[in-house]
């Protein structure tokens, strides 16, 4: 039993009898302002000059309290000292070298988690001939040619999808359907009439769905553009940049390029559609690697409201595989915007790099995620057949498939899911800072990569950390000179 | 706190937590217990160390569901609890009436089926 606690006071108590070292947390700094990214909780604090003290003097090695005060107390005075290693120490940045390590939570979500958003795919076909796709290039992992899955989904089964949706949604108010594909314009009359039925049963339930598609726009007309707008449905365009470089992976099966083809439409679109902000969805290789021109051309010259960018999903060997090199110069273009972000932010002006945003609001919140996204859980995939899988790019196969919108999901599969693919398991993030953010990643990539969507990508460690990093320097520096923008991320 | 600022919503919330727990904790528990961790560090209900004021099957796993967590080798409900505990097992009085109960048990982990029935 330890000796009892040396009661300093009742507002700061230090344990006398214990040493003090440096806990887990990664520290950044914006404006001259030094900050405490906890892990795992995500909390963000600033530090006063006291305690920036006290973590330097720890950084050089475990000290006793008393010796710590003493050192300090030159600078500060010994008041000052004491509450400030008491207010460290309750949120955990200071403690006890010899307590166990705090073990990463294993708690699994509650069984009754609802599901938020279902992506359907409406059919798997698809009019171009990317040469990097994931349902149909080199790395696909569903049997789309020759498998038992058919070209489109029937009304009947994107029906009994709503209805699944609907249920599985169980107490929320608002449910997020999401049409896919292949080219889910392919299959557009499903996409409306699944819309006009998922209004009504929602209403009929006292709900409300969103919807929102995703297409490479090749086929859209000026009334499905108004049809788009009138029922205002999110729209996510799937292009790659200027002309040289839409044209060279994203081709019809001919090999012809599709810049020309989709250009006028967007346009159009952009122009009527003005209830929703269209968003573009980038894939980035390493044919085509220059991330400012990309992002400049798609909003400024195309007019995107936001675009987001993913480097492509695929093995190490294949050309358009970005090589390490080929991430780091990605990542320097990445964090070039990003702070081009912060520019904006500080204005209180938008720019459309969604990719900071979207981190900038997860470190705003203090999400610490036991799973690298929502897949299996509050997201999944539905295939042509009414499959339920993880999520869009599992939908299809068989290994990753979860239950049938008709007969429901499989619980005990979830729950195996559930535990293999918990960040608990994950051990080789254990000792990343980063982990409350990442945690081990995309399941799809880890399956391309490592045959095995329970592994952590373990590939993007570093880009993840630096990234992550960036973003919580700007997210300082808001903090600092312009807090009220933040409070757009509240909700 | 005065000297930390919390600065997104999580560290709000950890404020708060903190306060909160501040002044939970300003009148402790006047019980003797063993700890693992701190009471207001841990999750579940509250145990004291190494033995069960719950009288049930079951306990011999801790808060968690393991067996890690115990203080002691879940042996012990056989062959410890009923000398050195208030509370008394339920296994055989081995200082008057029972004394070679354990006789054929040498090690509890390898040949705890030798421990057998009692019949008075």
């Amino acid at each position: 039993m330890s000796p009892p606690v040396a009661a300093l006071s009742p507002t700061r108590t230090v344990r006398n009898d214990r040493t003090l070292a440096l806990r887990e947390f990664h520290p950044f700094e914006a404006f001259g302002a030094r900050f405490l990214y906890m892990v795992p909780s995500a909390g963000i604090f600033r530090l006063d000059s006291t305690g920036a003290a006290i973590l330097d003097a720890l950084a050089a090695g475990p000290c006793e309290p008393d010796a710590l005060v003493e050192s300090l107390s030159g600078e500060y005075e010994i008041d000052r000292i004491l509450e400030t290693i008491h207010e460290l120490t309750e949120i955990r940045a200071i403690g006890d070298p010899s307590a166990p390590k705090e073990q990463v939570p294993n708690d699994l979500p509650p069984a009754d988690f609802p599901l938020n958003t279902m992506v359907l795919n409406v059919t798997n076909k698809c009019n171009l001939a990317c040469t990097y796709c994931y349902e149909y290039g080199e790395d696909k992992i569903v049997d789309t040619r020759y498998g038992k899955q058919p070209k489109f989904m029937s009304e009947e089964t994107a029906e009994e999808s709503v209805d699944f949706l609907l249920a599985e949604s169980k107490g929320q108010q608002v449910a997020r359907l999401t049409f896919f594909g292949g080219e889910t314009l392919l299959n557009f009359p499903v996409l409306q009439k699944t819309v006009a039925y998922a209004r009504r049963r929602a209403q009929e339930q006292g709900k409300r769905v969103e919807f929102s598609f995703t297409t490479n726009a090749t086929l859209l007309r000026p009334d499905i553009i108004q049809w788009l707008a009138d029922n205002q449905i999110g729209v996510t365009i799937s292009i790659d940049g200027p002309k040289a470089v839409q044209d060279g992976l994203r081709v019809f099966s001919n090999g012809r390029g599709s810049y020309d083809v989709v250009l006028p439409k967007i346009k159009e679109l952009l122009q009527v559609h003005r209830s929703r902000p269209i968003g573009a969805r980038v894939t980035l290789t390493q044919k085509h690697l220059n991330v400012l021109e990309i992002f400049r051309h798609l909003t400024q010259e195309v007019g995107f409201w936001e675009v987001g960018l993913a480097p492509v999903t695929t093995q190490d060997h294949r050309d358009y595989a970005i090589t390490p090199e080929g991430k780091d110069e990605m990542l320097r273009q990445f964090e070039q915007l990003a702070w081009e972000w912060l520019e904006c932010a500080l204005r209180d002006e938008h720019h459309g790099f969604s990719n900071a945003r979207d981190t900038i609001e997860e470190i705003h919140k203090g999400v610490s995620k036991a799973y690298g996204c929502g897949a299996g859980l509050g997201l999944m995939g539905v295939a042509t057949d009414g499959n339920v899988s993880l999520c869009h790019r599992f939908a299809g196969s068989p290994e990753h498939t979860l239950g049938h919108v008709s007969s429901g999901v499989d619980r005990v599969k979830q729950q195996s899911f559930l535990v293999d693919h918990h960040i608990a398991a994950k051990t080789d993030c254990h000792t990343c800072w980063a982990r409350p953010i990442c945690s081990g990643g995309c399941y799809h990539e880890a399956h391309v990569r490592y045959g095995d969507s329970s592994h952590a990508n373990l590939h993007y460690c570093t880009w993840v950390r630096s990234w992550t990093h960036t973003c919580l320097e700007i997210y300082g520096a808001l903090a600092e000179k312009n807090p009220k923008f933040l409070e757009r991320f509240d909700a | 706190m005065k000297h930390l600022k919390p600065i997104n919503q999580k560290a709000v919330r950890i404020e708060a937590y903190v306060a909160r727990e501040a002044a939970s904790t300003s009148a402790p528990e006047r019980d003797v217990v063993g700890l693992r961790r701190p009471p207001h560090e841990q999750t579940g209900p509250h145990f004291p160390l190494g033995c069960s004021l719950v009288f049930s099957p079951g306990w011999e796993v801790d808060s968690d569901g393991g067996t890690a967590g115990l203080c002691q080798p879940v042996e012990r409900d056989i062959f410890d609890c009923h000398l050195s505990c208030f509370w008394p097992a339920h296994v055989p009085d081995q200082l008057n009436h029972a004394l070679d109960w354990t006789g054929k048990c040498a090690s509890a982990q390898k040949d705890w089926r030798n421990l057998d029935l009692i019949f008075p």
